[in-house]
């Protein structure tokens, strides 16, 4: 049952890269101190991410799972813990515990089309799922990815978006909240991309990262479009002191987010869904 | 949890002044004994020397946003039933520190720190705490993780408990189903047999660390009327208890999501978090890192936290419960429905804590009530 004596403790992890993502987001690629520490984890999983004497933080695991080294987070910085650890370099430690929750439906959503709907930074937790399914390409029907974010300047993993979209077995389509003038994809929310998508919805298992109230409206699309509640999966966030069920900050009706989720089919949290300040 | 309770020893009587020699046979063994003091005007948990330190003749009176104690008629030594302190505090201590690490290089080290304390020996537990206890049993393992520092401590723990002769006006156990008889998760049950011609207590070992220890102290056999007087003492508890819960509360707070008593419960609550301090079963609890100002030494310390507070469910963005009508309905609909869903048992023990030391006197049990009348019927 338990598999680590004391899952309170954090496991030291040396920053062997970082990599500035976008003006508020980076990446750290982490090598476990011992050298032999290993952690596999699946696909929308995460970790806590300690700071040496500023705190913790809960950050979805943004690398390809079928690699255990090095491990990947991208980080946002937004608040005080976060911020400080952007300030870290190569060779810097930070401490791990994890990996924590539930994943992603990848073998689930084998034989079925896939939708993967992020926005903003909810792209890094999708990643791991991309990377498997691109990796299986041949176990699923058509892939696409949508993700919408503020401004150009806010896409992150530009570089990888424009790989998958030079792909012939994957649609990839972008779109921002606003731009200026150089912008000539496509400008308005990512549910607009929802709605003509030209994905099947009987056959479709819909993934969906982002702010809540971009959820929210997604799902309302994908419903409208005919995907059920059974078909969709998101990942939800909240306060985490502990991620083992013990401190209580992350509960969500009778879930625990850390251990019931971060992952849940919609059709299990539906009717939480939609109560204000739940 | 590993430990399990049963004993087939029967029952045997103490005299008042054997409770000395329990007490040394238990400091004998290594234990710390903690059980009822005096102090501050309220009857608290402390460490237990001497039974003269027991609250001899002391009553509690008790209501919504009330505790006074007053003096009995009788000597009695457990004629009160519980205060604001509830054995969590020993068990899942209030504050804690979970490790410290040390700067190595560019990078540190963590050590865990030594947990060298004694094992605890509680006297005067009242049924509602044992249940309280093997609810929060079910907290900190649950399947999947497991408090090591909790379970040890829980482990090692030796419970005398008492059985209740006097419920407060805010006691609702007979309608939790937790009291106010002790059944079981004792290792020794005492009754408080007191009249004109005796002071004595029928004593019944739950566990053979129970049984064996019994057979250290002085003691009589029972006969046909010690173990009817010792019954009769349950039964008038339980006749006397003057409040109930709402049945079926778990699924009808289900159905209450959006019920206006919420925002009506809001206006009165103040958010303050004690109902939750005093709680013997409110488990939730945040962390703090600190360092020390060289930077070479950070700690982790956990702490009791509380639904109540602003902070509790901040996530980038702002606080997922910015109202007191949300953090009432988390707290209360945690307490009594979705905590079974979590731990396949209710989160309340019907102690009725949360009631007298809320300082506006809301009473979950009439929170319950009005939800339910709310719907008609029955």
């Amino acid at each position: 049952m338990t598999h680590n004596a004391d899952p309170m403790r954090p496991i030291p992890y040396r920053i062997h890269r970082v990599r500035s993502e976008l003006a508020d987001t980076f990446t750290l690629d982490l090598v476990p101190e011992d050298g032999v520490h290993s952690l596999n984890f699946a696909p929308g999983q995460f970790n806590m991410v300690y700071l040496f004497g500023g705190g913790e933080v809960p950050i979805s695991i943004s690398g390809d799972p079928a690699r255990t080294a090095p491990l990947v987070h991208t980080i946002r910085a937004v608040g005080p813990v976060t911020r400080a650890m952007k300030a870290l370099g190569r060779g810097d430690t930070v401490g791990i515990r994890g990996p924590f929750g539930t994943t992603w439906p990848v073998i689930e959503a084998e034989g079925s089309d896939v939708v993967i709907v992020a926005g903003g930074v909810g792209l890094a937790p999708l990643r791991p799922a991309i990377y498997h399914i691109l990796a299986n390409r041949e176990k699923y029907g058509d892939v696409r990815l949508y993700y919408g974010a503020r401004t150009p300047d806010d896409i992150l993993f530009l570089s990888e978006l424009r790989e998958w979209r030079g792909r012939f077995d994957m649609i990839v389509e972008v779109t921002v909240d606003s731009a200026r003038g150089y912008w000539a994809g496509r400008v308005g929310v990512v549910t607009h991309l929802l709605e003509r998508g030209r994905y099947d919805p009987e056959e479709t298992v819909a993934l969906v990262c982002g702010p809540e109230i971009m959820m929210r409206f997604a799902i309302k699309t994908l419903n409208q479009r005919g995907v059920d509640n059974d078909q969709i999966y998101v990942s939800m966030e909240r306060n985490m002191k502990c991620a083992i069920g013990f401190c209580g900050h992350c509960q969500f009706g009778p879930y625990f987010v850390c251990k019931d989720g971060p992952v849940f089919r919609f059709d299990q949290i539906a009717s939480l869904f939609s109560l204000r300040e739940l | 949890m590993a430990t399990h309770y049963s004993s087939s020893a029967p029952p045997v009587r103490l005299g008042r002044h054997s409770l000395q020699a329990l007490i040394d046979a238990l400091r004998g063994d290594g234990y710390t004994v903690i059980g009822p003091r005096l102090e501050d005007a309220a009857i608290v948990y402390a460490p237990l020397e001497s039974a003269d330190s027991l609250p001899e003749g002391w009553v509690d009176q008790q209501e919504g946003g009330h505790y006074r104690l007053l003096r009995g008629e009788r000597p009695a030594l457990f004629d009160y039933v519980v205060g604001p302190h509830s054995w969590k505090r020993y068990l899942y201590p209030p504050r804690q520190r979970l490790w410290q690490a040390h700067k190595q290089g560019k990078g540190w080290r963590v050590k865990e720190p030594l947990d060298n304390t004694a094992p605890y020996a509680f006297i005067g537990v009242r049924s509602c705490e044992i249940h309280a206890m093997r609810i929060q049993d079910r907290v900190f393992d649950n399947g999947a993780f497991a408090d090591p520092a909790y379970i040890k401590r829980r482990q090692q723990a030796f419970i005398v408990a008492v059985n209740c002769a006097h419920p407060a006006a805010t006691c609702f156990c007979t309608s939790m189903n937790s009291g106010p008889r002790a059944k079981e998760g004792f290792d020794l049950c005492m009754t408080e047999l007191l009249d004109e011609q005796r002071h004595e207590f029928l004593v019944e070992a739950g566990s053979d660390k129970g049984a064996a220890l019994l057979t250290r102290l002085p003691h009589r056999p029972c006969d046909e009327n010690d173990l009817r007087q010792a019954e009769a003492v349950a039964t008038a508890a339980s006749q006397a208890m003057q409040r109930e819960m709402a049945p079926d509360v778990a699924a009808l707070l289900k159905r209450h999501p959006e019920h206006p008593r919420w925002q009506e419960v809001a206006q009165r609550c103040l958010s303050c978090a004690n109902c939750t301090q005093v709680c013997p079963t409110c488990f939730c609890s945040t962390v703090e890192d600190v360092t020390d100002l060289s930077g070479q030494t950070a700690q982790r310390w956990r702490q009791w936290d509380s639904c109540f507070t602003l902070d509790f469910s901040y996530i980038h963005g702002g606080s997922i419960r910015r109202e007191t009508r949300s953090r009432y309905r988390q707290w209360m609909t945690h307490k009594l429905s979705t905590w079974h869903d979590q731990f396949d048992t209710s989160g309340c023990v019907g102690c009725g804590r949360c009631i007298t030391w809320c300082p506006v006197g809301i009473d979950i049990t009439e929170e319950a009530k009005a939800i339910r009348d709310s719907e008609g019927g029955t």
